[in-house]
């Protein structure tokens, strides 16, 4: 479904992403790790438009998305979480995750309906399913830091994508919130179909729930492979696995 | 949006809205002309300040040459009644229209830049439309303007052209509020808070903050064709930098997240500049200490102070409504 050959993104002198390659089929839960640095947040920006490609080819259900600007990307089927909290402070929870709803329905440009009267079952049923729905009137401001989370996912759930991609969906959570969001990661790749690619630093979490486990290392990927075939891998032991 | 909040308060403002209107309707009929005349031309400034609004307070984008697309709007029905012999009504349709058209052309360029820079670049695209209506003289008057532009019997007297210009404002503040309530609105809301979240979520920003321009830029057109009905002249300083400053001013000064601080803000303004300039021609000083107070005391503006206290707690500003 989506497929990365020998990307290459630098930052004037800086090798971030330096010849690395990804490979999602439809349906997996595919994690990409690697120590801080490694170039996985800056990978994830090249896939979902936010910046081009220097060299390489970004392949989505076999067309090239590199270098398209990231609505056009969104368009296509991808959907993402932000590894810091960016949503919509002003306003509500149900708000934030509408807007994404009107852009997916092409209603993001009526104007003249009122929008309390506009995709509100799909907005709610959306909530619902990440539990959110009995706080949809609260301001953004007043969610604990684990709530914000989930309503980064569900705005990404917004457009409906076919492939979410999520940059550490637990960076920051406590260890009961962090059961709670793999769960639900879990539960959406299973009722709703979803192809999910994802970074993380648990590797506990990483090696339970990945299907495919890319292991990147200065720019550069390392291996892909099952979290079986990843784990015995010398390299990987020593660069990032530290022996263990 | 807040289902529950809006349906409680809505009677109550409907109630004064409407009390509001009615007072203002009856007006001519126990207030001298001059007051009139004054209630006018807060009517006009109040449309360009809420259009200004809609591109500043909602859509977070640095229009700091909003007087422009008034004054375009203005002179082009100035032109077309006092140079052609086309229908009256044309030149009334045809002001709001060249305005977006205007705002169209010179946006296309702003939206491609970010913040400060779509803010600088619009001043002197807007100056360049300034400096040509005041030097050609043969088809704008220059800085004479253009005067005793003819208008339709049925705004013959100041009482017509008054009740005119408030049904207009009225019109136009319904779409305006709609506009912000819909889908349109709210997505405009979100990319004036996160631009790359919307991006992220499938939402061209460009062309929608273009549309918004388009939309705002039409406005500012319909309240430059009101000032021409009620003033019957035009002239340069209509498209000078300086009234784009002050309606911006007023934006900041009535509460520019809120939907109604700009009209409050243009009263405010045109009051202290009619009736403290009298006194004298200094007003702007007073003008400016009140601005300072008000950055330090009511940063939301005097509208979003007052829609705090009603609401009775210190809500989130940035709402429509």
């Amino acid at each position: 479904m989506l497929e990365v050959r020998g990307a290459v993104k630098s930052f004037d002198d800086f090798l971030a992403v330096n010849e690395a390659d990804l490979r999602v089929q439809r349906g997996e839960i595919v994690a990409v790790i690697g120590p801080n640095g490694a170039g996985k947040t800056t990978l994830f920006n090249l896939l979902t438009g936010i910046l081009p490609p220097d060299r390489g080819r970004v392949l989505f259900k076999g067309e090239e998305i590199g270098g398209l600007p990231p609505y056009e990307v969104c368009r296509r089927g991808i959907g993402r979480s932000f590894q810091i909290v960016n949503v919509f402070p002003r306003l509500t929870v149900f708000e934030n995750v509408q807007v994404a709803v009107f852009s997916h329905r092409r209603q993001s440009h009526r104007l003249l309906r009122p929008a309390a009267s506009l995709s509100v079952a799909e907005t709610r049923s959306l909530l619902e399913s990440v539990g959110l729905a009995d706080k949809e009137g609260h301001l953004v401001g007043s969610l604990s830091h684990g709530d914000q989370k989930i309503l980064e996912i569900a705005i990404a759930l917004g457009t409906e994508p076919e492939l979410l991609i999520l940059d550490e969906p637990t960076a920051g959570m406590s260890p009961e919130e962090t059961f709670a969001t793999i769960e639900l990661i879990k539960r959406l790749a299973r009722t709703r179909g979803l192809t999910i690619l994802f970074c993380e630093h648990d590797m506990d979490i990483v090696f339970s729930i990945s299907d495919s486990i890319m292991v990147m290392h200065q720019g550069r990927t390392l291996i892909q492979g099952t979290p079986e075939a990843v784990r015995n891998h010398p390299e990987v032991q020593s660069a990032y696995l530290g022996g263990e | 949006m807040n289902l529950q909040g809006n349906k409680r308060s809505s009677p109550g403002r409907l109630g004064l809205l409407l009390g509001g209107f009615i007072l203002l309707l009856l007006v001519p009929s126990f207030l001298p002309r001059f007051f009139v005349y004054i209630l006018g031309l807060i009517c006009v400034t109040s449309l360009l300040a809420v259009s200004l609004n809609l591109l500043v307070g909602f859509g977070g984008m640095y229009q700091f040459h909003h007087a422009v697309f008034y004054g375009v709007g203005a002179y082009t029905v100035a032109l077309l009644l006092t140079k052609t012999s086309l229908p009256m009504w044309v030149g009334f349709a045809a002001g709001p229209v060249l305005a977006a058209l205007t705002g169209l052309v010179i946006g296309w360029f702003c939206v491609r830049l970010t913040r400060l820079y779509f803010g600088m670049l619009q001043i002197s695209l807007g100056s360049l439309l300034w400096a040509i209506v005041y030097r050609w003289y043969r088809f704008t008057g220059g800085d004479d303007g253009i005067h005793g532009i003819p208008m339709p019997a049925f705004l013959s007297t100041l009482n017509q052209s008054y009740y005119f210009i408030l049904a207009l404002l009225a019109a136009s503040l319904v779409l305006l509020h709609r506009v912000l309530k819909a889908p349109f609105g709210s997505t405009l809301q979100a990319i004036r808070d996160n631009p790359q979240r919307c991006e992220a979520v499938g939402i061209n920003v460009r062309r929608h903050q273009l549309r918004a321009i388009v939309i705002g830029t039409f406005f500012a057109g319909v309240a430059g064709v009101l000032f021409v009905v009620l003033e019957r002249s035009v002239f340069p300083d209509l498209l000078f930098w300086t009234l784009s400053l002050e309606v911006f001013i007023m934006c900041l000064l009535g509460g520019w997240f809120t939907f109604a601080g700009p009209v409050m803000g243009s009263a405010i303004t045109i009051a202290l500049r009619t009736f403290v300039g009298k006194y004298t021609e200094y007003w702007t000083l007073i003008l400016g200490v009140i601005l300072i107070l008000l950055i330090f005391f009511l940063p939301e503006g005097v509208m979003g102070y007052l829609a705090g206290r009603f609401r009775g707690k210190k809500g989130l500003p940035g709402r429509a409504g």
